[in-house]
């Protein structure tokens, strides 16, 4: 009895659960709404045999309980009821069915005016190409891909030079125009997806699948990974921005093509040095940094990492949270730096500078738990702390403790990184949650100090 | 009785084997550790499966505090995660169900409900479970090796499985290779002889169509897992030469850390291929076993014969062939060749026929029956109710269009777990406390089994069905921390939270059954042969719990199927196979 | 896929077909009281090894499928190099052919009762496949001094890793061979090995043919 009583209030909650709840699909922004009917056609089907073949079991606990008296019936088979119920179940199956291969029909099949864009995944973060004015994208090849050719852009192929390289997570796309994503990965695998958009799909290395979509409504999504490739698969976040056309021009041409990438200018480490002088004063002469005045070590620092986040600071994207005390001390120095070319400049000086390795301020026994945590940094950031460009991770090693400390207070606070326009900055934050108990910061970075030693 | 002597013989010996060398062991260990006896592997298989299960459980606890309460835990970090998350799977799916559905059910019921002494390749038998014990260890040694156990998903997929950035990607994924290598030559042994001992050794009268469906379940699980098993070892063969040997059966020309590797024009889809041509007909070497025992659970304590049992056998029987050309719906969205869509999408709602005639038969099994609602019975109902919800599922995530939002997401988790993880354990559950008086002469406690019953059907359902609705909002599975995002509600994670309490409550319940199966094998209430009243030939054993060589002097001879409950006009509500017909047993004997 | 879909579906269709005409016609819940008119199973026709042999080589042929379904869609990609097949190939065929006629021969002797032929031709199918895996050893050295190396080309790999597994299946075989070879007492359990293995060796030698087929055309 208590099972039958058990199995109908199993069945009234969970349907209650369902109309009640308020999870449910996030409200779609593009032409797939064939899907969610198919959703809600399986739902009917789905939920009509669920509770009838429920309660009829319920039912039939109760009257056929165990009695003394009573002998079952002996019936070893009765055809014709089950050929009535294989009849049925087919009806049911045949009417989820059909929808679904109707509309995997418009799914397979892209419409000739869609325009083309492709995403680029790679452990982890995502990149995009447009084919630029002649709609048609350059060959690639993986074998070509490097730091200074992230994209792997066949250099002698006409119909590149003009493809836009967009080196950012973030996707702009025009509202209601057709779109068809080629989807390349570098590596492993990875997998596209914007639950707004309700399609998906897995980026192979060695094949270029794709999905195509009409957005429908203007706004910013996440675009997450959803394919398990690697450690910090779960960092691995994009967004696409749905907007109208003429944004989306404009945005589009902020952006250099692949022919502007291959003409610009290195910094010149002469007309830097000038510039250098405001930086000296905080950061030392030779780069070497200042703990007292709470400026880090500059001189062997990774110089795109430097530039990106001079740009940062001067944008606001960083320095200008109300918490980032010395964040807020560097954004104006670097106003002083009036354009990209000036940035570059003072980047090229820096990398001159002599590295010698920064004094060692956290002394603190070596845990096996900071070589435990740095486990998961030197994924990215090079099992030596070395810093990778291809995976946007710089140099740790070697560089100054009490700053790499602060930081990723920061990062886990969310005092930095949090920022919309920092590309990889919430990544980070996202890792630096494994930081969280008391001293696990203070464990890593004096792990990565035996790493600065060795070297 | 002890053992048999040797005149004795003239029905159907098991096998080539000589009596004397197979029913006579002399020693504790030859008895019980270098056993050839069925029932002992039989033992010995469900004890490794269910230790290496707890393992995995307590993995699973570990993930599920991670999941439900992020930032908590400071010793699980992302590649810990990872790791719980792989083990976990492939512990639960090969090492426990798996062997404890065919070593563990299928060594134990298939001699003893065909009628055999023993099984036909009894030296095998026992070497299958030794290799098996091999894969065990290894599996369990990769946890201490550098790097510890692989962290690429139960699926392995490469290219990531091998490359740095992954991890356990040198020391851990080897060895889970060659465990799965060996796994899988241990079971080829068990197999053949699972497979051989049903076409060979049954006892006189018992016709395929007399079999119980519990063996009808486990045959065909058996030929599916010969059939599909190469396919995982053919794809772990080829990952281990392009990990070790620098072939590029599977790696393309990719990049790793930044730097260009050696490999060259390989394809991922294609492990992916031959990972789900073993990975599909694997749900159904688990689900059959299962689908084979609760007929018979339901039978037995509903007192009425299974619905339909022709269209049962048919069932499995469309099953196991279907379960062959479907293995592509879990690729809808790897990036093959879009068209296949449509053939997977077909066959496999096609497959949801026969599975639904099953559970329609289960019902009617039910329908107008005697129901004895003891512990085994509550388990099969529990497991048909989580079986009808997780089936159902099913059909949004074979149907390719419905598939593609939800795929990678935790609908894709709470579904599988549902049809695949609750639906077979409490099989399991309910089997072991319906076998476990022929298997040690107690009963379990009674008390103690509906409570385990309740907390573990209710738990369970608590765990996986609010799961659905975090898939239908979108939150992908395998990630370590959700984070913010722009369109996952801060109550999701109410929902997380709620899952883990639950998860964790029925991994403690356990502990409750785990008490029973120990206190009961000394002091449970004796159950005599045939507690149940069942008909089937395990239950008519001269001995409780039955000795090497099964049935005493002669083997039973069978004259009717193995379903007649409440037969009209009969004494009493059930007749055993091997009783024979009222008006032809007279003359039988005078015959004789 | 197309290899393994077609293979499988053949496959399954045999045993549904097998199952289904062993199950059609029974009424299951009809009671038999007639123990002589019982379906029999203590007169079997084939043993039940030579049915677990049969098991085997289902999965053994599954096996096999599944690799030359990978190598075929492996093919397809752009970098296939067609590999320069090693001429002693021809000659290790023609080793391997005659070694299973020489089981073919121990075999008719065996079932004439004519046990010392039977064991004459048996030592020397034995002998012949020893000489075929030494030739399938050469054929590696030839193409590795050639350098073509495992890792050179994905039909280099697919080469090494076919050959390696019928060879390994065939010395699985030499085992039992050897037991059956090496005994001298017992000849009906010789004579029982002595089929086994003739039906084991054919079928090896059946994949052979396929395989070869395959590396040469490709």
């Amino acid at each position: 009895m208590a099972l039958a009583i058990a199995l109908v209030l199993l069945v009234v909650g969970s349907v209650l659960f369902h109309f009640l709840s308020p999870w449910w699909l996030t409200p779609i922004a593009s032409n797939w709404t064939m899907i969610d009917d198919t959703i809600a056609i399986t739902f009917w089907v789905t939920g009509f045999v669920f509770v009838t073949v429920n309660f009829f079991m319920a039912y039939v606990i109760v009257r056929y309980r165990h009695r003394e008296d009573r002998t079952a019936s002996y019936e070893p088979e009765n055809k014709k009821l089950e050929w009535w119920l294989i009849g049925l179940t087919t009806v049911g199956v045949a009417a989820m069915l059909a929808p679904g291969l109707f509309v995997w029909a418009k799914i397979v099949d892209v419409p000739e005016d869609a325009a083309v864009v492709e995403v680029i995944g790679q452990q982890w973060h995502w990149s995009y190409r447009f084919p630029g004015d002649d709609g048609v994208l350059g060959t690639v090849h993986s074998r070509l891909v490097s730091d200074d050719n992230p994209f792997g852009m066949n250099p002698d192929d006409p119909a590149g030079q003009d493809d836009v390289l967009i080196a950012s997570n973030e996707l702009h796309l025009p509202l209601d125009q057709p779109v068809k994503l080629a989807l390349r990965s570098k590596d492993v695998l990875h997998n596209f997806s914007v639950a707004q958009f309700r399609v998906k799909m897995d980026l192979v290395p060695g094949m270029v699948p794709y999905i195509w979509l009409t957005p429908t409504r203007v706004g910013r999504f996440d675009i997450l990974c959803e394919e398990l490739c690697g450690i910090a698969h779960y960092t691995m976040r994009g967004h696409v921005v749905v907007e109208p056309q003429e944004t989306f021009d404009t945005w589009l041409h902020s952006y250099p093509t692949y022919a502007e990438t291959l003409v610009s200018v290195p910094g010149n480490a002469a007309a830097g040095e000038a510039a250098y002088a405001v930086c000296a004063s905080c950061h030392g002469a030779q780069g070497q940094g200042n703990a007292a005045l709470n400026a880090p070590k500059l001189s062997g620092l990774d110089d795109w990492y430097m530039a990106r986040q001079l740009k940062y600071f001067k944008t606001g994207v960083r320095g200008a949270h109300e918490d980032d005390t010395y964040g807020r001390q560097m954004a104006p120095m670097a106003m002083t730096l009036a354009n990209d070319a000036a940035i570059n400049n003072v980047v090229a000086y820096i990398s001159t500078l002599p590295d010698k390795p920064a004094a060692l301020t956290i002394d603190q026994q070596v845990s096996q738990n900071g070589e435990r945590l740095y486990r998961s940094c030197g994924a990215c950031h090079g099992s030596n702390g070395q810093g990778i460009q291809a995976m946007n991770a710089p140099r740790l090693a070697g560089m100054d403790d009490w700053y790499l400390a602060t930081q990723l207070t920061n990062f886990k606070e969310g005092i930095r990184g949090a920022h919309a326009g920092d590309l990889y900055g919430p990544q980070m934050g996202l890792m630096a949650s494994i930081l969280a108990q008391d001293g696990a910061v203070n464990d890593m970075v004096s792990y990565l100090n035996t790493l600065g030693n060795a070297q | 009785m002890t053992g048999v002597a040797h005149d004795e013989t003239a029905y159907a010996p098991p096998s080539e084997v000589p009596e004397e060398e197979l029913y006579h062991p002399k020693t504790f260990i030859g008895k019980y550790i270098w056993s050839q006896d069925a029932k002992v592997i039989a033992i010995q298989y469900s004890l490794t499966a269910i230790g290496i299960g707890i393992v995995a459980l307590v993995l699973s606890g570990i993930m599920r505090l991670q999941l439900g309460f992020p930032d908590t835990f400071s010793f699980i970090d992302p590649s810990a995660y990872l790791q719980y998350v792989t083990m976990h799977g492939m512990i639960m799916v090969v090492y426990l169900l798996t062997a404890l559905f065919l070593g563990g059910f299928g060594n134990y019921l298939i001699p003893l409900m065909c009628g055999a002494r023993d099984m036909v390749f009894p030296y095998l038998n026992m070497l299958s479970y030794w290799v098996y014990l091999l894969a065990v260890l290894i599996l369990v040694a990769s946890f201490f090796v550098p790097g510890g156990t692989t962290g690429s998903g139960w699926t392995l997929y490469p290219p990531q499985s091998i490359l740095q950035g992954t991890p356990g990607s040198n020391w851990g994924i080897i060895l889970m290779l060659v465990s799965l290598a060996f796994f899988i030559i241990g079971f080829t042994m068990g197999g053949l002889n699972y497979i051989v001992t049903v076409l060979q050794a049954r006892a006189r009268g018992m016709t395929l169509m007399r079999l119980p469906l519990t063996v009808w379940g486990i045959f065909m699980a058996t030929i599916l897992a010969l059939l599909a098993f190469p396919a995982l070892f053919v794809s772990a063969i080829m990952m281990l030469l392009d990990h070790t040997l620098g072939t590029s059966f599977f790696m393309p020309a990719i990049m790793s850390m930044g730097e260009q590797l050696d490999y060259e024009g390989g394809s991922p889809v294609l492990f992916q291929h031959l990972f789900w041509f073993f990975g599909h007909p694997e749900v159904y070497i688990v689900a059959l076993p299962a689908f084979g025992i609760v007929s018979d659970l339901i039978s037995i304590h509903a007192r009425k014969n299974i619905f339909g049992y022709r269209m049962m056998v048919w069932a499995i029987i469309a099953i196991g062939a279907l379960s062959f050309v479907v293995w592509a719906h879990h690729m809808y969205v790897s990036g093959m060749n879009p068209l296949f869509g449509f053939f997977f999408a077909t066959t496999t709602l096609i497959i949801a026929i026969p599975t639904a005639l099953k559970v329609y038969n289960w019902v009617l099994t039910l329908w107008r029956g005697n129901i004895r609602l003891t512990v085994p019975m509550l388990f099969a109902i529990g497991f048909v109710f989580t079986f009808i919800n997780g089936g159902l599922t099913g059909l949004f995530l074979g149907n390719v269009v419905v598939d593609v939002p939800l795929s990678d997401t935790y609908f894709v988790v709470a579904h599988f777990h549902m049809v695949m993880a609750v639906s077979p354990v409490l099989v399991i559950f309910g089997a072991i406390y319906h076998w476990y008086p022929k298997i040690t002469g107690r009963m379990l406690n009674d008390t103690l089994g509906k409570f385990h019953f309740w907390a573990t059907f209710l738990g369970t359902y608590a765990i996986y069905y609010p799961m659905h609705y975090l898939g239908f909002l979108g939150v992908p599975r395998r990630y370590y921390a959700m984070g913010n995002t722009d369109f996952i509600p801060e109550s999701a994670q109410a929902v997380n939270a709620s899952i883990t309490i639950a998860a964790l409550f029925v991994g403690v319940i356990q502990l409750v059954f785990f008490y029973n199966l120990i206190v009961s094998y000394f002091r449970g209430k004796a159950s005599g042969g045939n507690p149940w009243e069942a008909t089937t030939l395990e239950w008519q054993t001269p001995d409780t719990p039955p000795k090497h060589g099964n049935f005493g002097a002669e083997l039973p001879i069978v004259y009717r199927w193995a379903y007649d409950y409440s037969v009209p006009g009969a004494d009493l509500d059930y007749i055993p196979q091997n009783q024979p017909p009222k008006q032809t047993s007279q003359r039988d004997e005078d015959a004789q | 896929m197309t290899v393994t879909l077609v293979f499988f579906a053949t496959l399954m269709a045999t045993i549904v077909w097998w199952l289904i005409r062993q199950t059609a016609d029974v009424q299951p819940w009809v009671a038999d009281g007639d123990a002589r008119g019982l379906a029999n199973t203590d007169h079997l026709h084939t043993s039940s090894i030579k049915v677990g042999l049969g098991v085997f080589l289902l999965v053994a042929a599954s096996l096999f499928a599944l690799f030359i379904s990978a190598y075929m869609i492996r093919m397809e990609a752009g970098d296939w190099k067609m590999l320069d097949d090693p001429q002693i190939l021809w000659a290790n065929t023609a080793v391997l052919v005659i070694a299973s006629l020489f089981f073919q021969r121990s075999y008719n002797a065996a079932q004439k009762q004519q046990f010392a032929s039977m064991r004459n031709a048996l030592l020397l199918a034995g002998v012949f496949t020893l000489v075929f895996l030494v030739g399938q050893l050469k054929a590696w050295q030839q193409l590795s001094a050639a350098g073509s190396y495992l890792s050179s080309n994905p039909a280099n790999a697919f080469f090494y890793l076919f050959t390696a597994v019928h060879g390994l299946h065939l010395i699985g075989g030499l085992w039992v061979w050897g037991k059956a070879a090496l005994s001298f007492g017992d000849a009906q359990s010789i004579r029982q090995r002595v089929e086994l293995c003739t039906v084991y060796w054919h079928f090896l030698l059946v994949i052979w043919l396929i395989l070869f087929t395959l590396l040469l055309n490709t």
